[in-house]
This record gives C-alpha cells, structure tokens and sequence, in this order.
C-alpha cells in the first residue's frame, strides 16, 4: 500500500452498477402494492378556476382517489407551498397551493393530483377532470411586467415586484464624475432550465405500523425535502426518512422542494400504499423550475488607458410566478460582481419580477454565470470603444497577486465581506493565451477575413465563491468486517463524490478504495446535511471526511499502542492493521481493534476512550469561502450567408486549489463549459403572448449535442485555498460560468468588420443575420 | 383496453405478455420484463436515453410499441457484458475515460454506440459524434464518451481480427 490517492486519477466506484444498467433511478424503484400518480395542470397563463366536475375521473376502473385542493388533508399545517428560504427583504412573497385553489399564474402549475393503479390510467383521469378557466391577463415579458401600470401576475399582488436587492461598495457618484469617459450597456441574458436526463420524480412509501414515511425524491438535498415536508405535515422530521437514490442529473432545479414532494407523501399516507410519480418531458418544461431571463442596463466609467474605476447598474430578474427558492437566484447575481476584476466604485440594483411563466431558479453556477457574463461584456465593451486588445484590457484590470486576500467591497449574502482567497489570475490569463496561441490566431484571423471568412476569439476571466458551509459532515466507521464505512449528508447527481470521499479515507487509513463503502444521499444514515449546490460538496467532505479519517487513525494508533505494549511512535498504520516498525510479526488489524471497542467484547472501553467504535465524526469548515478562478478562451468561426456558428476550439485554465481527482474534475469542467455553450447557443424556453410555453420538447428546445461541440482543452494551476486544511476549492460550476461570456465575445469577434453588437443570448443563426444585414443597411 | 400477446428474446431469453397496444417498448421492458437499464429521458424520440438494439438496429425503446417487437431480438444494457459477466469492451472503456457521470443517459450511449461500432469500428472521430448525435448526454460534454468509443472500437476491431 502507502499509494497516493489524493489527486490521483481515480476511477469512480460509482461506475460498475451504471455501465451495467444496474443504477437504481427513482422510476426504477417498485415496491408491492404500488400504485402510481398523474397531475392534472393548468392549461392557461392566468386565470381564476373553479373544478367543476371529478366524478368521471373518479369512478373510472383503476382509479384509487382524486385529490383537489378543497380534499387535501385538514391536518396539513398549511395548504400553501411553505417557503423554503424566507427572507426580510422580500416584500411580496407568492407560493403555490399544493394544488391550485381559485387561481392559476402559469401553465403547467397543479390543479388535480389523481392516483391510479397505472400511469396511463391515472392519465387517462386526469383527462375526465372539468376545469372552468375564466381567463385574467398574463403578463409574460417580464420589462412589461416591472412597469409600475402593469396588469398584475396575482390578483392579490399590489405591483409584481418580489423584492429588490443591490450591491454597492465605493464612491460610485464620484468615480463617474472623475472617469475620463464612460459607456452605455445594455443586453438580456437567457439561461434554460436545467434538463437532467431523469426528470424529477417523488416515491412515497408510509408505514402505517412504524408510524414512518420513506420518501424517495430525485433531489439534491434531501435534507431539505425532509425538513418541509416534516413542517408541511406537522410531523417529527424524525418519522421522515427521505432518500435520493442514483439522480440523473440535478443541475439545480432539483435543489428546490416541490408541492409534489409533500402531495405523494399525503396519498401514501391516506391510502396505506407506496405511490410513485415519475414526471414526464413535458411536464419537466412546465412544473421544473427554470433560470430564463434578465435584462441588464449598465453603465462603465474608465480611464482612458482602460483601467475601470465605476459601474452602476440595474438588473431585472424574471421570478417567474412564484418565488419558490427565495432570493438565492437573484443574490448569486449579484453578489459575485465585480468578478475577478479591480473595480472599486459599484452599484447595481435588482428587481426580482413576477411573470405568468413557470417558477425560476439556480441552474448550473446559479446567477453566477450572468455576473460574469456582464463582467466580460464589459471588459470587451471597453476594450473596443479604446481600441485596446481585450486580453491586454483583461491584463491591465484582474486583480494581481500581492492583492491577496482581496476583498472587492461585496458581501456574501451571510453578511460577511467577500474576501478572494488566492489565485493567480493574470498567470491564468497568460496561460490560456499561450495554449490558444492567442497571438498567433490574430494573424490567421486578419488573413481569413481577407479570404472572405470571419474567425472570431473571445476571452473570460471568472471567480466562483465556493464551498459554501456551514458544512457537510461524515463519518467514518471501520467495522468488525475490517471494512470502513463512510456516510454523509453530501448527496451526488453524477459528481462522484462517493469515489472522492474514498480516495481521501483510503489515503489517511492507507487501506484499498474496494474496502470503502460510501453511504450517502440518505437522511436516514446521517443526521444533518444539505446537499450538492453551489460548487461546495467537494470541499466540505473533503475536509470533514479527511478529518474523520485522521481521528480514527489516531484511535487506531492509540488502542493498538495499550494492545501491543508499544509506544505510539514504534507503530505505524499500514494496509489496513497497525503494526510494529520493522517488525513484521506483531501487528493488529483494524477490524480486531474495531471489535476491541465494538459491544461484542463485554467489559469496559480501555482507559482513554470514551467513545464505542472505531470511528468518528467530523463537520469541518472552511474559515471563509475558498474562490475558485479561471481563464477561458473560445475560437468561433460565423458563417455570414447562413448566420452558423462552428466552435473551432476551447481552452480552459482552471484554479480549483488542491485537485482531488483530476479526471473528475476535468469531466466537471467540460460538461459545464458545454452547458455554457447551450446557454450562448441553443437553448431558449420561448412563451407565447398568452403565456403558453412553445418550447416543451426537444425539437424546439435544443441542447448541445455530440456533433457541435468541440474539443475542450483544459489546463489546471492549483493554488491552495488557505481557507480550509486541505487547500480546496470547488469544482462543480466554473466550466459553466465563463463560458457563455466567452462564446459571445468570440462571437462578436468574429463580426467586428460589420462593427455587431451581440445585445442577446442565445444567439442564434438567424439573430447573427440580423445583426449582418443591420450593417449592410446602415452602410448603404 | 385490450391487451395484445408478445413474446419477443430479451438478451437471448425468450419473453412473453400482456400488453395494451399503446404500451411503448420501453415501459414493457422496464415494467413486464423488470429491466430497468433502459431509461426513458423524454419520450418523444430526441435524446436517445432508451435506446435499445432490435434485430441488429439501435431504435428508441420510447417510439416502438411492444406490439412491434413481436417475435424481435431485443438487447439491453444488461445484455451487453460478456455471459461471464465480464465487461464489454464499450463499458470498461466508458469507466476508464470518465464518460459517464450521472449514468442516466450511459445505456442509451454504449447500445447506440454498440450498435454503430458492431458494423465496423473503424470511425473517425466526426462519424462518432455524428452516431450520437441523437443521444444527449447533460453531463459530461461527450469528450469522455468521445474517447471511450475510441478505445472500445480498437479493443472491437483487434477482436474481430482475432
């Protein structure tokens, strides 16, 4: 043994069951007796509803109950989504009934929940419900709906505005009054829904006898689902037991608790049966909560040698009909501002909006992506306007490294100051440059426009503020076996965290990966966790699993020390015993010191231990938040008779502190960067005036695919994170977050002879001919 | 609704039932058979999620009714490793290069894949990410699966000439 694990290039243990179909998805799941549910959803924007008739459904065979919001149980503590992130600063908080009472505010929200002995037939039900919709005005555009006259998105509402939030640091009035010259910029960000291969899917399963619910949910956090239904019921969260078991995917949007969640734990509870509800494609588009829009208007004071001294700004936030996941959307907009970039003077307001359109939420890097976005259309911006390269403008403005720790002026929504840990960020930029020949690919540029082809490339610099604590505990337990068990609250959807918690425990106990058995995702085998947002798993069980490890060797260490009558210094823990140096004979295994301090040995606990079993617990933290960076690069070529775009190529430099599984974390990276081309490229939920979604499938709704996407090229540096033992930072968003900004800008590159301005995302074919023939007509 | 006889050989075994006519492949698999291997993304034929292999054809388990695989050879994910139950080559390959994540969309994968380098492995890199170009992978942005179709189809195409 003694082999390093940490930062080796693991395989995942996760793999063996996946690549043999032998996973176990929520939909995979059967139990006895189980029957399943179907929801009827509103078919219009906004309208007031009465249900008028549930007899034909109800007595159709197979049918086993129909469930409205006048039926829900009377004991429930209420009948209205409770909120999941409350928060003063909201001013007009609206959730959904579990089931719609007397009004709709967008399609697809639930009406009537119908449980059946098949889907089909729970489907067929649904069909047979008669709805009454008298129709109020939706309001869709969510400029329209900022205006003070606008018609409203809830008839109990005073205006549409939820909230509004800003960030502010500096001398803003001054810096502009002082700026050599300034500029104007205004451009709308639309960001997809998340669109997880599995869709979400809930399974309830109450025991009458124990007097216990087990909830499978498709989740990210099941501690979170567990806590809302326990306070939507009324009941101990101890009679809760929630499960995600393998998620396909969460990217988000499965982080939320959904009225699904508690509806399928009140029919199995009334009906004595398991009952599952697998949601459909559709119904994904319509009830899953997606990201969607934002229209930023910005204004940038500079110097003339390019050097940015003020911004100020307001953003308006599409909340879509509820408010569902609180403020965190609209925060992580704005709190990651400036970006990595020295701008001492800012202000930028947010107005959280309600539309008549499905409910918004973080997807993949939360607002994150947005923040850096402007943050990169604004360096580009200036840089054209002065006629400076945009990777010199990016030189002259990051934050270099004597300035670490740095602190921008921003808060963290804890209310602590935003402080940079460590980077290199300006080493990052040299980097990229170097590994896409940035140079080199201005001279092929000027030479293919020459021949009539327009190549474009485009830079971003990000920060990501990441594992975000307050933690996520594990224990680690070696057992009578001599295998080690770890559980956590950390809860995976394809991160391959199970292989990371491992190889970080097989190191300190320097025993063999097979030997590890991760439980996790569970709220029965681990009391307290939160689960996988926010780029944080990685670095709150990496430190906390290390610690648990470390503990348990030094109890290992200590009790093998009274056993073998040999001081601590003369053993040493090897291949899963401690033994004596230089002596091969006396040794003693782990599994016989487990069962040594296990119940199966009668007696007391030796002297010095007070805690039974080889193990122990740790909830380590970081001391503030560790701050992954990088620097990213995208090579474009825009076709200007047919407005395609071809990705030539991409690079990535990528600072995520201490790695602990490099192959891991490049699959995080890559399959984020092309989560960001989507976003640049291909996907937009569309609604109609009358707010009906016309993008619910996946011909309308396009997502990257195999053959547009290009070769990701991705480079690391690692700069230790001083803010936790380990030096870690997380990994899970920053493929995504600059992304989009460097797609556009490469874009924008590309059309700089037609002089374009990129003012929207995604762009599609026919927006780069608009913005083509904009100059032609111009020029004539 | 009336049912329908099928009887069709599931990974070599022979399979029969009951089914409505309406009843798609996927959910007779998943539900009848009990092989829930083959999972359902969208249901309308776009991500390729539920791809199966029917006669010798990859086809989507979601737009072929049970009805019209009567008396078809059909091969799952869990029909792809050896009988020994040792991996296929697409399989360890998709472990060692890191081509799955969430596993959700990895049995759609490795049968299209299976499917496409059965009939010659020997593909550029365009050919294979046009083979799955029908099949959507949210997590790992295909490099991964890319690289694994690579490995498996030289470990397929030395098999085949020994």
């Amino acid at each position: 043994m003694g082999v390093r694990q940490i930062g080796a290039r693991v395989h995942r243990v996760e793999d063996e069951n996946l690549i043999r179909g032998e996973g176990k998805y929520l939909d995979d799941i059967q139990l006895p007796n189980m029957v399943y549910a179907a929801f009827l959803r509103s078919s219009m924007a906004h309208a007031k509803i009465s249900i008028t008739d549930v007899e034909a459904a109800q007595s159709l065979p197979g049918v086993q109950a129909v469930f409205t919001y006048d039926t829900l149980p009377s004991s429930l503590i209420s009948k209205t989504q409770l909120e999941t992130y409350p928060a003063p600063i909201i001013k007009q908080s609206m959730l959904p009934d579990l089931l719609a009472n007397d009004e709709v505010a967008h399609v697809g929200q639930a009406i009537a929940m119908v449980i059946a002995s098949s889907r089909h037939i729970a489907e067929d039900a649904c069909e047979l419900i008669q709805v009454d919709y008298q129709p109020l005005t939706p309001v869709v555009d969510v400029l329209e709906a900022a205006k003070p006259d606008s018609q409203l998105t809830h008839s109990t509402l005073k205006d549409n505005i939820a909230a509004s939030i800003e960030t502010k640091f500096g001398d803003v009035e001054s810096a502009f009054a002082e700026c050599e010259d300034s500029l104007e910029l205004n451009f709308k960000q639309h960001r997809g829904g998340c669109h997880s291969m599995e869709c979400r899917g809930v399974l309830g399963d109450w025991q009458q006898q124990l007097g216990e619910l087990t909830l499978y949910s498709s989740t990210q956090c099941p501690y979170l689902v567990r806590r809302m239904v326990s306070k939507q019921l009324g009941c101990p969260e101890s009679s809760i037991r929630v499960i995600a078991p393998d998620v396909g995917g969460g990217f988000g949007p499965k982080a939320g608790y959904y009225p699904e969640e508690t509806l399928i734990a009140i029919a199995s509870k009334q009906l004595r049966k398991p009952v599952k509800w697998s949601e459909d494609r559709r119904e994904h588009f319509t009830s899953t909560n997606q990201q969607r829009d934002q229209i930023w208007n910005l204004k940038v004071g500079f110097k003339n040698n390019g050097e940015i001294t003020a911004i100020r700004g307001h953003v308006t936030h599409d909340s879509g009909a509820f408010l569902n996941y609180g403020l965190l959307l609209s925060a992580t907009t704005l709190m990651p501002l400036p970006g990595p970039y020295k701008i001492k003077n800012l202000h930028v307001t947010l107005d959280a909006i309600y539309t008549n359109t499905v409910s918004t939420s973080p997807v993949r890097g939360a607002g994150r992506p947005n923040a850096a976005y402007a943050m990169d259309r604004v360096i580009d911006a200036v840089a054209r306007h002065l006629a400076i390269d945009p990777a010199e403008m990016r030189q002259i403005n990051l934050v270099k490294n004597e300035d670490f720790p740095y602190q921008p002026g921003s808060k963290h929504r804890n209310g602590s100051m935003m402080t940079y840990d460590s980077g290199d960020y300006t080493g990052m930029l040299a980097m990229v440059k170097e590994m896409a020949d940035y140079d080199g690919f201005r001279k092929q540029q000027k030479e293919a426009r020459a021949n009539g082809k327009y190549l474009g490339i485009g830079l971003a610099c990000f920060i990501e503020d990441t594992g975000m604590g307050p933690y996520e505990g594990v224990n680690v337990r070696v057992d009578v076996s001599g295998n080690v068990i770890a559980s956590t609250g950390a809860t995976s959807q394809g991160q391959g965290h199970a292989t990371v918690i491992s190889q970080v425990i097989a190191e300190n106990l320097d025993i063999d990966i097979s030997k590890i058995r991760v439980e996790a995702g569970d709220t029965g085998k681990f009391p307290h966790g939160i689960g996988a947002i926010g780029s944080r798993t990685g670095v709150n069980v990496g430190i906390s699993a290390n610690d648990a490890a470390a503990q348990v060797k030094t109890k290992a260490l200590k009790l093998a020390s009274i056993l073998l009558e040999k001081s601590e210094n003369e053993l040493e823990l090897s291949d899963g015993a401690v033994r004596v140096r230089n002596d091969s004979n006396q040794f003693i295994t782990l599994a016989d010191l487990a069962l040594q301090l296990s119940p199966a040995v009668a007696g007391k606990l030796p002297e010095g231990f007070e805690t039974a079993g080889l193990e122990a617990v740790s909830y380590q933290t970081t001391d503030y938040m560790p701050h992954s960076s990088g620097a990213n690069i995208a090579k474009v070529e825009v076709d200007i008779i047919t407005g395609g775009i071809k990705i030539l190529d991409y690079y990535v430099v990528h600072d995520c502190g201490r790695i602990l599984n490099p192959m891991i974390v490049d699959g995080q990276i890559i399959g984020g960067v092309v989560h960001g081309i989507g976003n640049a490229m291909f996907e937009q939920m569309v609604y109609d005036d009358a707010g009906n979604p016309m993008t619910t499938n996946y011909g309308d709704y396009l997502l990257p695919l195999a053959s547009e996407m290009p070769e990701i090229h991705v480079a690391h540096i690692e700069t230790p994170s001083p803010a936790n033992p380990m030096g870690l930072k997380g990994a899970g968003e920053g493929g995504t977050i600059p992304a989009i900004g460097a797609m556009i800008n490469a874009i924008e590159d590309a059309l700089t002879p037609f002089d374009a301005y990129v003012a929207q995302y995604p762009v599609t074919p026919e927006y780069i001919l608009d913005l083509i023939d904009g100059k032609k007509v111009a020029a004539e | 609704m009336q049912e329908q006889d099928v009887q069709m050989h599931v990974n070599g075994k022979p399979v029969s039932g009951k089914v409505e006519a309406r009843t798609h492949l996927g959910d007779f698999l998943r539900q009848a058979v009990g092989l829930t291997g083959t999972h359902l993304g969208c249901e309308h034929g776009v991500c390729g999620a539920c791809t199966v292999i029917v006669d010798g054809d990859a086809v989507r388990s979601c737009l072929m009714l049970a009805v019209q695989a009567d008396n078809c050879d059909v091969t799952t994910i869990e029909g792809i490793a050896e009988e020994n139950g040792s991996l296929h080559p697409l399989q360890e390959a998709f472990r060692n290069n890191h081509a799955l994540q969430c596993g959700f969309c990895t049995a759609g994968m490795i049968t299209s894949l299976y499917a496409f380098l059965s009939e010659n492995p020997n593909r550029s890199d365009e050919e294979i990410r046009e083979a799955i170009s029908g099949n959507i992978c949210r997590c790992t942005g295909y490099q991964g699966i890319i690289s694994a179709a690579k490995e498996a189809a030289a470990k397929m195409a030395k098999d085949n000439r020994n």
